[in-house]
């Protein structure tokens, strides 16, 4: 039984014999010496992550002003900045946006142009009062006029991630990027097997107080993250770090389009081998590793689950799904992630940084529940209307006009001889074809691709897609595509109107 | 090889494209097209015996025509390597190298700019 203390190994770190290798190195050597052979010859295992970390910010301390101010609300660079805390205390979000830009600029372009020396404008807003009488301020700083700039994210780093692809017929634009339509491919995240967690899944040496590389500079592990959910493998960490000791190569400000800004932030953590069974854990390899492939088509939080893969199948550029061969897409650097182990490898080497043992564990038995609702949302079964009328396709456009005239409906579902439905047609599309002198069938002139919902989906979703389609109502259908009703915007306005 | 046949207002009614195409006997594969009633804008490929007289018959009847060398730049600066642009490709102009590194074989691309759209750093533009 091999035991080796920290003393020990930072005693080895301090006079330069200490034998360090990347958990990508550690899974050939576990391999080829055992586990405790590997555990007797490796004396630390460095891991490496780089990739979008929606859950992250920096606080920043600007220094009192004169006369003083209580910012009540804080701009940079037009990003607005959390300021319910003391007189020029801010905490800037990496996916907060940009008043005039909108996507394109976020919390995180403004804390990666600070890195990077340039100047923010900084504007607040103030209340006043006898201690901090000023009501507004305009100034421009760099990262070096400013107190503080304490990196502090509240969930980062997790164990692995679940793929994400799209079963739907139009493109959608994610966190995990552009899915395209009918499988077109599946995104991924997370190193596989230089993930931090996965290295060391039964949190024996990663805890509060873990000294880490983040960002280019030293850090720490400041305890679990939010939705730590260790029992299914999606265990995060909550870290700190001074923003201005980072480096611009891993923190970067990036724009998810469709979905926002978010900030692609480099962490390593050291993994000391203190036995043999941490050594057995950081041999996980990317074959090891499986997670599960969701349907982001459907817009709940309890996404289909359309299979299961490891990160070897993920990064041979292709997986299966449902018998289809599909291109996958790494949304985290798997390069970086090795320059992150490779260079936490060597400030070991060179003595420059030293492991210690948690203060306190992660927990290994929380897990994450869902938001307690005490509201109940409608769904579009609740609110549609059932009396809705439907035509045939081969019914003939002025059969299709009375309908419309006799039906309190401006949308006609059009129906197939078996009620399936096919098209929808409007009062519009029958004014044109009029007006076109063409009294043709209803089939030549409906809109074949109809945009639907069903009974049993929220009236956000509802609503949210009535409005990327720009239309004003569409057909509900059941399971077997046969019209049980049809919802209008002005269906969901009135239910709005009456919610406030 | 890829070209860019721009075409004015005034002259983006005339068939001149396929005038050339018959006339030339070249195999000419559009990838990409935009024409309105302002201009035409065609990306597309042309075996490279036939370029010059191709482009010949397209100038004398007033279209303008210039060779892509690169038709997708990638700011070396910006760009991570994650690969977010591997997938969405139709033409498999990303690939991951053995260092995973993400490398670029722009001459397969067609300009299509779903990569632009992608990449979550800003890192690619189509050349003009």
């Amino acid at each position: 039984m091999v035991e080796k203390s920290i003393h020990e190994i930072n005693r080895r770190i301090k006079d330069g014999s200490v034998n360090v290798v990347t958990a990508e190195e550690m899974v050939g050597i576990v391999a080829e010496l055992g586990a405790e052979g590997a555990a007797k010859e490796v004396d630390v295992v460095t891991t490496g992550t780089f990739g979008a970390m929606c859950s992250s910010g920096v606080w920043v301390n600007l220094g009192h002003s004169e006369p003083p101010i209580k910012m009540q609300n804080v701009w940079f660079n037009d990003v607005e900045a959390y300021t319910g805390l003391a007189a020029v205390d801010a905490y800037i979000g990496v996916t907060q946006l940009s008043e005039t830009r909108g996507m394109e600029y976020g919390g995180a372009h403004v804390i990666e142009d600070l890195l990077r020396g340039k100047s923010v404008d900084v504007h607040a807003t103030a209340y006043g009062t006898d201690c901090y009488p000023r009501k507004q301020l305009d100034t421009t700083i760099t990262l070096d006029d400013i107190n503080q700039a304490v990196m502090m994210n509240p969930r980062n780093g997790y164990q692995k991630y679940n793929v994400a692809t799209n079963s739907s017929n139009r493109t959608l634009h994610t966190y995990m990027g552009a899915l395209l339509p009918d499988f077109g491919n599946a995104t991924y995240s997370a190193a596989g097997v230089l993930s931090p967690m996965s290295n060391d899944p039964n949190y024996e040496t990663i805890g509060t107080g873990t000294r880490i590389f983040l960002g280019g500079a030293q850090g720490y592990i400041t305890g679990e993250g939010t939705q730590h959910d260790p029992g299914n493998g999606f265990g995060t960490i909550m870290v700190q770090g001074d923003l201005k000791k980072m480096s611009p190569d891993y923190v970067r400000a990036a724009t998810l389009r469709g979905y926002g800004t978010s900030l692609y932030l480099g962490i390593g953590v050291p993994i000391p081998i203190i036995n043999e069974k941490v050594a057995q854990a950081t041999a996980v390899s990317d074959a090891d590793i499986s997670t599960a492939i969701l349907d982001y088509a459907v817009a709940s939080r309890a996404r289909p689950k359309l299979g299961q893969v490891t990160y070897e199948e993920l990064k041979s550029g292709t997986i299966d799904i449902n018998g289809k061969e599909v291109p996958t897409s790494s949304m985290s650097s798997f390069k970086v992630a090795r320059k992150i182990a490779g260079e936490l490898k060597d400030w070991i080497k060179r003595g420059e940084f030293f492991v210690n043992m948690p203060v306190d564990r992660l927990p290994l038995d929380s897990s994450v529940k869902p938001m307690l609702q005490t509201q109940e949302t409608p769904l579009v079964g609740d609110i549609m209307s059932d009396d809705v009328v439907t035509i045939k396709q081969d019914a003939s456009v002025h059969e299709a006009a009375k309908k419309i005239l006799e039906s309190a409906f401006n949308h006609l579902p059009v129906v197939s001889n078996t009620n399936s439905i096919v098209g929808i047609v409007t009062a519009w599309d029958i004014s044109k074809a009029v007006a076109e002198d063409r009294y043709d069938l209803v089939e030549d002139i409906m809109t074949k691709k109809t945009i639907t919902a069903v009974p049993g989906e929220s009236i956000d979703v509802a609503a949210y897609r009535l409005d990327q389609n720009k239309i004003s109502a569409m057909p509900v259908v059941d399971k077997d595509n046969q019209v049980v009703g049809i919802i209008t915007s002005d269906d969901i306005s009135k239910l709005l109107a009456r919610r406030c | 090889m890829k070209i860019k046949i721009n075409v004015a207002t005034d002259i983006v009614v005339k068939p001149i494209i396929a005038e050339v195409i018959i006339e030339t006997g070249t195999l000419l594969n559009i990838s990409q097209a935009h024409i309105d009633s302002t201009k035409g804008e065609i990306t597309a490929d042309v075996p490279e015996d036939h370029f010059s007289k191709f482009k010949d018959a397209l100038t004398s009847r007033g279209a303008e025509v210039s060779v892509l060398d690169k038709p997708i730049l990638r700011d070396e600066d910006e760009c991570v390597e994650c690969g977010a642009c591997v997938s969405v490709c139709p033409v498999k102009v990303f690939t991951f190298g053995e260092d995973w590194s993400v490398n670029l074989d722009e001459g397969k691309c067609i300009q299509c700019g779903t990569c632009i759209d992608m990449c979550p750093h800003g890192a690619l533009t189509l050349e003009q």
